[in-house]
């Protein structure tokens, strides 16, 4: 069944003449895990706030098309409708961090306090998702007094605790470190193996590549591509678009072009795959 | 301008002890990449050097200054500091009075400034961008005016604390220009980052922290050869040299072009 179902969107923000995404159709089924992709300005972030209902019912603006999550079709929806089926983790985890709070625990806390769940099954649940997100130890420091990446762990456990059965994401690993943001991906991982559907706008290509089931590609607004990692990430139109690729298939392509990748391989987008093609060349 | 930090001990009000005696040496015009795990000291090192933190024990000498016995106003005049986050610190109306602030500041001959400012906004790419406020530019154009606003401040070392943060693959290529175009003006660059690939391509050195110690401290090639100890601090080594690992290639790779020479002639060392 097709959880997010999104047809012909064009929306622009308020005040602004060029639309932020412009005639956008894609479908998702549940359990997902499907990667954005973009250069900053290219819509990324809005194709977030679309799943999360933000836009329109936060941002306003001009929304045509029709955006439907979890059978909640947006345009005659209310926020409150979103935010018991999709959780946004935002890009900036300072302005996601709720203000209202002195410690990490009371922050984690302020989703669920809102829905009003019982005091003993609140902890249980806070408790495991901090073990989760490796965040254990910070349960009575302020939600200000923290790095960046603890900040963005943080942020990421006040949603995760939610239980949301959409998570939308953010560039959640922009602030942490390769271990942090090997962590964060096997956590996201094995939330959409529990059948959560993940959308998550990233710039860390080697990453998306090894987690992602789909990509969407985005460009000045529009889908670019839309497909399996291996379709997507080896595409030569994301470079002129100015999107990153991973070093294994730029490095690939060039050698191509010099006789040095097996002609009828494709290119790589991982590790392994680099080293397989490459070893034929070298035996 | 060298940069001298002998034994150098931090604690934050509260007691969690930061540095650990780090003693290190930057000569002029080198490009140095300090890389480490959340936590390690990188930050807390790197604001030793414009005072915004002073030692708990130790010393920062930058050239013959004692960071102790100078201001961060003082000292500004010789690091510039791009911050992590943009927003920490812009705060002008255009893009240009932002960039020209700085200069100003440093009280240097007008036409010094003008020329000044519109090479900075040349090489972060804000040619016709002066007239904007920089909250209406997007994160990535904001990080840019943060550097263009350093550059423009002509130091001797400069200080980029995580510059390829959610830049997209053209604002990270335009980051590594300006590296490269610092490096000709005989300038030292040092950069915290967790893009170990970035590290590979752009700077000379690496210097690996962790736990408020420096762990490793050389060359790039050579200290991305010590993979157990690399191992052990959580940086993986970048993708080429992943690649030219798992392929037995001799040696360390860490850029495109070394790649393709040892395919091209596996044997030789």
């Amino acid at each position: 069944m097709a959880i997010l179902e999104i047809r012909d969107l064009t929306y622009a923000y308020p005040v602004t003449e060029k639309p932020a995404l412009r005639n956008v159709s894609l479908d998702l089924e549940e359990g997902q895990f499907l990667a954005v992709i973009g250069s900053n300005g290219a819509g990324k972030s809005t194709l977030c706030y679309t799943i999360a209902g933000f836009v329109p019912h936060f941002f306003k603006g001009k929304l045509e098309g029709q955006v439907r999550v979890g059978g909640v079709d947006s345009e005659h929806a209310h926020l409150n409708d979103f935010v018991q089926k999709v959780g946004l983790v935002f890009q900036n985890p300072f302005n996601q961090i709720s203000g209202s709070k002195f410690t990490v625990y009371e922050e984690i806390a302020f989703g669920l306090e809102n829905r009003g769940m019982p005091r003993d099954e609140m902890k249980q649940r806070i408790d495991r998702i901090m073990e989760v997100t490796g965040i254990q130890d910070l349960g009575d420091r302020s939600p200000y007094a923290l790095s960046g990446g603890q900040q963005q762990r943080v942020a990421l456990a006040s949603i995760l605790v939610l239980q949301p059965s959409i998570l939308v994401l953010d560039e959640p690993t922009s602030q942490l470190d390769p271990i942090g943001t090997r962590e964060v991906f096997q956590v996201i991982k094995s939330m959409s193996q529990q059948g959560i559907t993940i959308i998550m706008a990233e710039h860390k290509i080697e990453w998306v590549a090894e987690f992602a089931d789909r990509i969407v590609a985005l460009a000045d607004g529009e889908i670019l591509m839309l497909g399996s990692p291996a379709e997507v990430l080896t595409s030569p139109s994301l470079t002129e678009h100015g999107i990153g690729i991973s070093r294994y298939t730029a490095t690939a392509r060039r050698a191509l072009n010099e006789d040095l990748w097996p002609s009828k391989r494709p290119l790589p987008v991982k590790l392994d795959e680099a080293i397989e093609g490459f070893r034929e060349i070298l035996s | 301008m060298k940069i001298e930090i002998e034994d150098l001990y931090f604690s934050y009000p509260g007691g969690v002890e930061a540095l650990s005696g780090v003693s290190l040496k930057v000569e002029p015009g080198e490009l140095v990449a300090i890389v480490g795990q959340n936590g390690a000291g990188k930050t807390t090192l790197v604001r030793h050097l414009n005072g915004l933190l002073q030692p708990t024990r130790g010393g920062v000498h930058v050239g013959d200054w004692d960071t102790r016995q100078h201001t961060v106003a003082q000292l500004a005049s010789r690091v510039g500091y791009v911050f992590q986050n943009p927003d920490e610190q812009l705060f002008c109306r255009s893009v240009k009075d932002e960039v020209r602030f700085g200069p100003q500041n440093l009280k240097y001959p007008s036409d010094r400034i003008d020329e000044l400012v519109i090479k900075s906004l040349a090489l972060t790419g804000l040619i016709g961008k002066e007239n904007t406020n920089p909250y209406d530019l997007s994160p990535t154009w904001r990080k840019m005016v943060a550097l263009a606003s350093i550059l423009a401040m002509d130091t001797p070392i400069v200080i980029l604390d995580e510059p390829t943060t959610g830049q997209d693959a053209a604002s990270i290529l335009r980051i590594a220009e300006i590296v490269t175009e610092l490096k000709r003006d005989g300038k030292s660059v040092l950069t915290i980052t967790h893009d170990i690939d970035f590290c590979a391509e752009n700077f000379y050195r690496l210097i690996v922290m962790g736990k408020g110690k420096v762990l490793l401290d050389g060359p790039m090639h050579q200290i991305l050869a010590q993979d157990e100890i690399l191992k052990s601090t959580y940086v993986d080594p970048p993708q080429l040299t992943r690649l030219g690992l798992g392929l037995g290639l001799p040696g360390i790779v860490c850029h495109q072009d070394e790649f393709i020479d040892l395919l091209r002639r596996p044997e030789s060392p």
